[in-house]
């Protein structure tokens, strides 16, 4: 059974030995900690892509000059997008691939737009570094697969943008993009 | 701290009396590193590495402090003013040769101080805290390095800071934020030009700070030394001034000799020439290489090329990376052996020295491309680095039978004089000083 006590700042303890001076720890240091959380956020939060950062995420891209077979670069949140127009021959050869000899497991119309698929629009960033595929330039080695090629460790994407060999995890990122027109897309 | 042996500082003038009984800085040097602090008189040559380190570091400091006022932290501008800083600024060149020569030979040195404490077991108790804030030096060392190393602005440089800020995507789920996060932007810009110079700019203070804490911790139980066996008695040590201030002059002069001849014969013998070619976000190098002193770890990175578990290769090398650094927090307390010195483990000297080109064949292996058979001997590289802590060291300071121990540091010397000099025995008996 707790005893009334009283301590040297006259501060009564109740029979559950929580003291009035107990709620003021509680208390003050709950206020200190949301405090300082409250002043440390917009040092964190400074280091996130800032407004005209994030203002240029958005880009579009005429798809009329672009032959079958052709691809181009565009430059998309300061990282080159790959936008390629896909053969007949290619497109039928990527869908004869079965699935299961896949690392990353997709099927181009899964990559494409529906009624587009012709349109292969990626990022040109290999999923395993980094680094910056070669093969959507003219003149540019493709790779065993014909589709691209990273120079950095030897990653070889087929033509849908799939990974088949070397140390990249995963197929080349298909970013978030709509057709606004016919012949107009806009990435981002 | 230190020894009851240990001089006092006793000042010659009135004015330093004056200074002394006021800020007593003056004593404090003394008792750090001038005639108050006794040193096993037995050092060899591979003690004098902390020294340069130190001089290493103020070089670094100085010459960045003055590039500093040259440099445009900016995307557009970075490369150009390192370039105007080579060509226009009055002796720009030789300041910025200085840093970035500075920054290899600063690891040169660390890597010889680290694997001095692996031979002589500098780790153990009672300077387990040194040790470790040593490895967290040589943490604050690798971001810096690594930050100034983008600050060029050239494709290396591009391409090593997306490379090393994609490890961080590999983590799970907050990976990909993380990365655009410490970026600032989707890939490296402005922003990332700009954070990276206010650090690499901080940083060197943060480690200056922690190398005080390093020294201070040091001068608790005092140097440790070749036999690997505590200081006894006043005859086993010397003063650090003026025995110590000489040997680490004499090495200081013969490390400024060597850095002038990198400096102005071969500024660039360490570095990638692809660094003077512009950053290109369309475009990487055909051949990604880090410095040379993260090689080794970089060999780890890369070699895992297989999923295993439900990990992915991509994650399982990072950790790796890190782990391998990390690891060396643990040493005091994997390695059991109550000898320090290798001179007396004729079993763990031996894998002590199979460990040093083990790390130099991950050193070269991470310079070489992707390429078998490269990635073979990687792997083998990376998993014996990992056996050697984790299984060879706890196993054979176990099981090891370890050689005699002198019994004071002194006999040691003595032991040592008397059978290197036949000649004269007379020589044996006079101080060499």
């Amino acid at each position: 059974m707790a005893e009334i006590t009283t301590d040297m700042h006259g501060d009564d303890a109740f029979e559950d030995g929580v003291r009035r001076r107990d709620f003021i720890h509680v208390a003050t240091l709950s206020f200190a900690g949301v405090g300082t959380v409250a002043a440390v956020a917009p040092l964190l939060v400074q280091m996130a892509p800032s407004a005209d950062v994030l203002a240029q995420s958005s880009t579009e891209v005429d798809l009329s000059p672009i032959q079958p077979g052709q691809a181009i670069k565009v430059m998309w949140r300061k990282q080159p997008v790959f936008v390629r127009n896909l053969t007949p021959t290619e497109i039928a050869a990527v869908d004869a691939v079965p699935l299961s000899s896949l690392r990353d497991p997709q099927t181009l119309a899964q990559r494409t737009k529906p009624g587009k698929s012709n349109w292969l629009i990626t990022m040109g960033v290999c999923t395993h570094l980094g680094c910056v595929p070669l093969g959507a330039g003219p003149g540019e080695d493709r790779g065993p697969y014909e589709g691209y090629f990273c120079p950095c460790h030897g990653s070889a994407y087929d033509p849908a943008g799939r990974i088949r060999k070397g140390p990249a995890p995963k197929n080349l990122e298909v970013p978030d993009y709509k057709f606004s027109t016919d012949k107009i897309v806009q990435i981002g | 701290m230190s020894f009851p042996w240990a001089k006092h500082y006793e000042p010659k003038s009135d004015f330093m009396k004056w200074v002394d009984s006021r800020l007593p800085i003056p004593r404090f040097v003394y008792s750090a590193v001038g005639g108050g602090y006794p040193v096993p008189r037995n050092l060899n040559y591979f003690w004098n590495f902390g020294f340069m380190a130190g001089l290493a570091l103020m070089i670094q400091i100085i010459t960045g402090i003055v590039l500093a006022m040259h440099y445009d932290p900016s995307s557009a501008g970075a490369f150009l003013s390192v370039e105007h800083i080579m060509r226009d600024v009055n002796a720009g060149w030789f300041l910025r040769y200085a840093h970035a020569n500075g920054a290899s030979f600063f690891f040169i040195i660390i890597y010889l101080h680290i694997f001095r404490g692996l031979y002589y077991g500098s780790y153990k108790a009672p300077r387990e805290v040194i040790w470790l804030i040593g490895v967290l030096i040589f943490l604050l060392m690798m971001a810096t390095a690594f930050m100034g190393y983008a600050l060029v602005w050239g494709q290396m440089s591009f391409w090593g800071a997306r490379v090393i800020t994609g490890f961080f995507s590999a983590i799970p789920f907050v990976g990909e934020p993380l990365r655009v996060w410490l970026l600032g932007g989707y890939a490296p810009d402005d922003a990332t030009v700009n954070r990276f110079f206010a650090l690499h700019y901080l940083l060197p203070f943060a480690i200056l700070g922690v190398v005080i804490l390093h020294i201070w911790a040091l001068h608790i139980p005092g140097s440790s030394n070749p036999t690997g066996i505590e200081v006894k008695e006043e005859q086993d040590t010397v003063p650090f001034h003026p025995y110590y201030t000489a040997k680490d002059g004499f090495t200081v002069v013969l490390y400024l000799l060597i850095f002038a001849v990198v400096v102005f014969f071969l500024p660039n013998i360490m570095g990638d020439p692809d660094n003077y070619i512009a950053a290109n976000p369309m475009s990487t190098p055909a051949h990604i290489a880090p410095e040379w002193y993260f090689c080794p770890f970089y060999a780890i990175l890369r070699a895992f090329t297989f999923n295993f578990l439900w990990i992915d290769a991509k994650l399982w090398g990072v950790i790796a990376m890190f782990a391998s650094i990390i690891l060396l927090f643990f040493l005091p307390w994997m390695d059991a052996s109550p000898v320090r010195s290798s001179g007396y483990r004729p079993l763990y000297k031996k894998f002590f020295w199979a460990l040093v080109v083990d790390v130099i064949v991950l050193g070269v292996i991470g310079k070489l491309p992707p390429n078998q058979p490269f990635i073979l001997i990687g792997q083998f590289a990376a998993i014996y680095y990992f056996a050697h802590f984790l299984i060879i060291l706890p196993i054979v300071s176990r099981i090891e039978k370890p050689l005699p121990l002198p019994n004071s540091i002194t006999e040691a010397v003595l032991a040592k004089h008397s059978s290197t000099s036949t000649l004269s025995g007379d020589l044996a008996a006079q101080p060499a000083e």
